[in-house]
């Protein structure tokens, strides 16, 4: 097997590692979402919600746990949109007439950059999991050291697949698009729909219905949903809400995930395809 | 590629490209480095772009900073090397993969005079290695003096082929430049003669292209003139340079307005 993608990915990673503030920065913003949302909101809607009636048999979380998956997943969904825009530098500064005169299949590229785009979102991930564990969140309670390392998995697996399906679409905005600002434009726009209509900062039960219908497809909808059911449970409530997460509907998520990324990947390789070296 | 076919190396072009990727390198005419890989770096991704293996690798990269003279900057981030540097590491990396064919856009431009002659000093010796070599430039003394053979490119496409001597020869032995008091005059006496074998206008005087040695005929030609009743007021005399073929063949004179260049090929073996 050709093994080009993982050439693309070392070259990734080198510069990810090798620019400090940008690492700094992507590990720094997250945390600084929980430290200050969080928890400024945590203390609001403790307020409001304390007159409400707890439900009774059900684990009542508080809401810096219900958004501390939201973070995960928000985070999650801007580095892989941004992900794509190193394709786009190396294609105006003519970096990439390197890669595209080789033997190197296309395709390798995108697998590449998408590797790379899932390991910088699990990074991430891990970064904000711990701090979000010292800033109360709780994640994991009551669980096994088995329970947490399957739960552990499963996230990780969702934030994963989730990741390639944004990078993918991020990379075909890049392959598509002439400036970096136009793309950064794009991308900004693009994040608005995706994490206003998901239900990573508020439940999304109360939507009027098109919003309900949009949050229903919204993939980051499901990537949150799934990393609530891993860390919290399938029966929880918060803020006044129960919530039921079956294991069939985790099952569904993923999927629906999977199918995203896919989809995605086929408009990327489209995408590449039409890219000529000049 | 629009019409027609293309062998590079005994591929064809349309049937094997990946073929034809594999057995080629490609040196562009503007700086394509990562400003932000090190000069190591740049070669090994180049070398595991055309799956090359790690021991490979490695060799060729400590042969080929030691060709071009990088081993003190192997370690330095591409941003903080001079031009010349920068044009050596990309010289070095079209050359990481060992190509049949090497293909070099304009690899001296804009490079001090002392930086250009080290380069050529690397082409010529790839060249011995066996690569060939085609390279696009605007310096005629480059082509003449490196290469094997050269065409000339007007508007994209070529106008002239042939060895450097072959194409200069077409211009005659000698080139005499003069300056007279009638130079339309002159013109006119010095086309009726057999030894002449073309005289083309200048801006102050007329160029003269000869079929003999000039050394001789030059004399001859002062005398025609004189008894003409044609005053001279310069003389120069000298062998065909590829600029005169360029200015023959283009009509014009060499200026930067990119539809025209000379490619050179070097063959490669000895």
């Amino acid at each position: 097997m050709h093994k080009g993608f993982l050439t693309i990915y070392w070259r990734d990673m080198l510069r990810f590692v090798r620019f400090r503030t940008l690492l700094f920065t992507s590990l720094v913003q997250p945390a600084l979402w929980l430290a200050f949302f969080g928890v400024a909101m945590s203390n609001n809607f403790d307020r409001l919600t304390a007159t409400m009636p707890a439900v009774p048999g059900v684990r009542a979380v508080g809401y810096l746990t219900f958004i501390g998956a939201g973070v995960i997943a928000m985070t999650t969904l801007f580095t892989s949109l941004f992900g794509g825009t190193v394709l786009l530098f190396d294609k105006n500064w003519g970096l990439m007439r390197e890669t595209l005169s080789s033997p190197l299949p296309r395709i390798h590229i995108i697998v590449g950059i998408g590797l790379s785009s899932v390991t910088k979102s699990l990074i991430q991930a891990a970064v904000i999991l711990v701090l979000g564990l010292l800033l109360g969140v709780q994640f994991f309670e009551g669980y096994t050291a088995t329970q947490v390392l399957v739960s552990l998995l499963g996230i990780m697996l969702f934030i994963g697949v989730f990741s390639l399906g944004f990078l993918f679409l991020s990379a075909a905005i890049a392959i598509t698009m002439e400036s970096p600002e136009g793309m950064q434009a794009v991308i900004t726009l693009l994040t608005m729909p995706f994490f206003f209509t998901s239900n990573a900062l508020y439940p999304s039960n109360s939507f009027p219905p098109v919003l309900r219908t949009l949050s229903t497809i919204n993939p980051l909808t499901h990537l949150v949903s799934g990393i609530r059911y891993f860390a919290i449970g399938s029966d929880f409530s918060s803020i006044g809400i129960r919530y039921t997460y079956t294991q069939g509907e985790a099952i569904t998520s993923f999927l629906a995930l999977l199918a995203f990324a896919a989809i995605m990947f086929l408009i990327a390789r489209w995408r590449f395809t039409k890219v000529t070296v000049t | 590629m629009q019409k027609g076919s293309v062998k590079i190396a005994g591929y064809d072009l349309r049937k094997e490209p990946e073929k034809v990727r594999e057995s080629i390198g490609i040196v562009f005419q503007e700086l394509t480095l990562d400003r932000d890989m090190t000069v190591r770096e740049i070669l090994e991704y180049h070398g595991r772009l055309y799956s090359m293996p790690k021991a490979q690798r490695q060799a060729r990269v400590d042969e080929l900073l030691n060709l071009v003279e990088l081993e003190a900057k192997r370690d330095v981030l591409t941003r903080y090397l001079s031009g010349g540097m920068k044009r050596r590491l990309e010289i070095a990396r079209g050359l990481m993969t060992r190509p049949k064919v090497l293909f070099m856009d304009e690899p001296t431009i804009g490079l001090d005079p002392q930086t250009r002659i080290r380069i050529w000093d690397y082409v010529k010796d790839i060249n011995r290695q066996g690569t060939t070599i085609f390279l696009t430039t605007h310096y005629m003394d480059e082509a003449d003096q490196f290469s094997d053979y050269i065409s000339i490119v007007d508007h994209g496409q070529i106008i002239a082929t042939g060895k450097p001597w072959e194409l200069k020869n077409a211009l005659g032995q000698d080139v005499i430049y003069l300056e007279t008091s009638d130079n339309q005059e002159a013109s006119d006496i010095l086309k009726k003669l057999d030894t002449v074998r073309g005289v083309r206008d200048k801006s102050k005087g007329i160029i003269v292209m000869v079929n003999v040695d000039g050394t001789y005929l030059l004399p001859e030609i002062m005398d025609k003139l004189r008894n003409g009743g044609i005053k001279i007021r310069a003389v120069n005399l000298k062998k065909p340079s590829m600029d005169d073929v360029f200015v023959h063949y283009t009509g014009r004179e060499l200026r930067d307005t990119g539809t025209e260049k000379a490619v050179v090929v070097k063959r490669g073996g000895r």
